[in-house]
């Protein structure tokens, strides 16, 4: 009797949650609201916190549509657009040659903001701002230099008086876009660098401690005495991380801010090819933060859906404009104006 | 339930398929039905897991052959992939964390199930289960904050200064290190341990106890002659439960082991494990060399893992049938 009961109990849920699911699947079309246009995006997550703005924004302003964006990672959004999961993809790093190919359809490059890459450390006793040359910083990190009053390092702190102890290098243990920044950098001003260990979102580090994300890094940094490791702008700014500067390759110092940073990628405006995939670390111009980039969204070049491709190219529209001015209230530097300009251009190729 | 289909069956006999309506309806066969389907479930999922994880590390698996077990370098700019560092950072930090959560756990477990006063036995069990549903974030942070630097600052330089002429001291201290990781490991699992241990030790009969005490063994002698040796299997169980946990544990080890994927012998030095290279690769592995030789690793770990329960049966088998023959 028992198990008849609870037989006829299981039925029963069986046949509840099947109705369940019909009401749900009907529910869409009973609705009187239109439902609004919904696209979706995954990717990069460095840019997320502006991303997420925007996207709230643009639906606030426009409620038929509404974008779904999803911080996978790079890597993640790069491979989703490939197979056509998403309707864009969002990366830190430009898309290789041989990512493009796999692509079902031509992808567009579209830089939104820019991020910068900054040298934190903790060396007891050293309170001011220190410098370091693009040299020094890839012999640290390759292990050549190993203590902290090294003379490569003091001849370009003068009136530091930096202490012989060992340098601790930490470096992302997880794959990001801020370590292909850095070490994109490394590779630009360090031979030894580019032939030992070479640029990627995670390399074979020759020494140091790995840690998880910006606040893994910035927390051995502050733990370890005589560590040094890099991270976000953004990260160091909100948490008054100390950072030192460091010599573009006009022979300055320079602090990164987002001035430094905005003004790298405006000296390297007329490097910038047509389809924006290029790297900016190690600018050319005076006023230039050396270890910065873009970041982009990446738009398939054919988009089917009529109402979807228009929606995308008018969000891209207000990002490049309205939404600049959003930039850096979150500490991201925004895009010089040509970069704008052509970008608007560009918007025409999505067909 | 009460009547069963074979005594009905043999007072009316009839077809098949009558039969096995009748089965139908006493519930048996819809209940065998759904256990089988529940029991099959698992084994579909562990087959399609490790077809996919096969099928989807085929580049690395036809460029690396098996000298992706032993390779030492991880290097996804050029594009090669050892996985030897990783398979060492699991191996030890696991063992390592047993070394120490092994004698504590069953420690433990002996005093809550024998020794302790039931209300206090009561009381520290409740506890002991909340920490067993800890995340392992949280664990993770406490390492970070508190058993690393206590480490670098007192632990290490102690260890360093008695003991460093054994190789596994050596080298200079960061804080992060294999110890950290193993340490960590170590007060996760333990609760495991003490749960399961102190139910099996409950669950030995009071005779066995008071047969021991009644041929005028001491406490002692009845807890760790007898109750013990008869709640072995239980407690061996309970140990290779943590050490599953253990083989998987990705974020409280990735955040205190250092990450750095190198086989060295101090427990000093940084290390690294399948599981945390995966989770913090996996995201941002472009390429895919690179994605599969991550999968690959998945592989590995599952490898691991079977290896590793294969052991632990046979040691099962072994001890309990050295048991038999004692008795």
């Amino acid at each position: 009797m028992k198990l008849k009961s609870s037989f006829a109990s299981i039925a029963l849920g069986a046949a509840l949650i099947a109705g369940g699911v019909i009401a749900l699947v009907d529910s869409p079309s009973a609705a009187p609201v239109p439902a609004p246009l919904l696209i979706n995006a995954a990717g990069a997550t460095f840019p997320y916190p502006i991303y997420s703005k925007w996207f709230t924004e643009y639906n606030r302003i426009h409620p038929d549509i509404q974008i779904n964006y999803q911080s996978i990672g790079s890597g993640g959004g790069i491979r989703q657009l490939q197979a056509g999961t998403v309707d864009f993809g969002a990366s830190d790093a430009p898309m290789t040659d041989e990512q493009l190919q796999q692509a079902k359809v031509p992808v567009l490059h579209f830089p939104t903001v820019l991020g910068a890459v900054v040298p934190t450390y903790n060396i007891e006793g050293v309170s001011q701002e220190l410098n370091f040359t693009g040299e020094v910083l890839a012999d640290i990190f390759l292990g050549k230099i190993t203590k902290w009053n090294d003379a490569a390092l003091a001849s370009s702190n003068h009136g530091v008086n930096l202490p012989n102890t060992d340098i601790v290098v930490v470096h992302r243990s997880d794959g990001s876009g801020t370590s292909y920044v850095w070490t994109d950098y490394l590779s630009k001003v360090s031979k030894d660098w580019e032939t030992k260990v070479g640029r990627n979102t995670s390399v074979n580090w020759p020494v140091g401690l790995g840690g998880k994300g910006n606040e893994g890094v910035s927390g051995l940094v502050k733990q370890t005495p005589g560590a040094i490791g890099y991270v976000e702008l953004i990260y160091a700014v909100q948490n008054n991380l100390p950072y030192g500067q460091v010599k573009n390759s006009t022979g300055a110092f320079v602090k990164a801010d987002l001035a430094s940073v905005t003004a790298a990628a405006a000296s390297e405006s007329k490097k910038i090819p047509a389809d924006f995939r290029v790297s900016i670390t190690n600018a050319q111009g005076k006023a230039a933060y050396p270890v910065c980039s873009f970041t982009y969204l990446l738009i398939p070049s054919k988009i089917d859906d009529a109402a979807k491709k228009q929606a995308i190219k008018d969000f891209l529209h207000w990002m490049l404009t309205t939404g600049q001015n959003d930039a850096e209230g979150l500490s991201y530097a925004k895009l010089p104006k040509d970069v704008v300009s052509r970008e608007m251009k560009a918007i025409g190729q999505i067909n | 339930m009460a009547s069963a289909p074979t005594t009905v069956d043999q007072v009316r006999p009839r077809g098949r398929t009558w039969k096995f309506i009748k089965r139908l309806r006493g519930g048996d066969e819809v209940a065998h039905l759904i256990t089988l389907l529940a029991a099959a479930s698992i084994i579909v999922v562990t087959v399609m897991l490790v077809y996919q994880l096969y099928v989807n590390s085929a580049l690395p698996r036809h460029k690396f052959g098996l000298s992706f077990f032993l390779g030492k370098t991880w290097d996804p700019v050029s594009g090669e992939f050892g996985a030897l560092p990783f398979i060492f950072g699991t191996i030890v930090s696991s063992a390592l964390a047993l070394l120490v959560a092994v004698p504590l756990g069953v420690g433990a477990a002996i005093f809550l199930s024998e020794l302790a006063p039931p209300r206090i036995s009561n009381v520290t069990t409740f506890v002991i289960e909340l920490l067993a549903a800890v995340p392992s974030v949280i664990y993770g942070l406490l390492g970070v904050f508190i058993l690393v630097p206590v480490l670098r600052i007192v632990v290490m330089p102690f260890l360093k200064a008695t003991l460093g002429f054994l190789p596994f001291f050596q080298g200079p201290i960061y804080g992060v290190s294999m110890l950290a990781g193993g340490l960590v490991l170590a007060i996760m699992i333990v609760p495991f341990i003490i749960s399961v241990s102190r139910e099996v030790l409950m669950a030995v009969p009071v005779e066995q106890r008071e047969a021991a005490l009644g041929l005028g063994a001491t406490k002692w002698e009845s807890t760790w002659q007898v109750v013990v040796p008869f709640a072995r299997v239980g407690i061996m169980a309970s140990i290779f439960l943590a050490l599953a946990r253990a083989l998987g544990e990705t974020m409280a080890v990735t955040m205190v082991i250092g990450n750095d994927p190198r086989v060295n012998a101090s427990l000093f030095a940084p290390a690294y494990s399948i599981a945390a290279v995966i989770a913090n690769e996996f995201t941002e592995a472009t390429g895919d060399l690179y994605l599969e030789a991550l999968i690959e690793l998945g592989l590995v770990l599952f490898l691991l893992t079977i290896l590793i329960n294969g052991l632990a049966r046979l040691v099962i088998i072994a001890t309990t049938q050295k048991g038999a023959a004692q008795g």
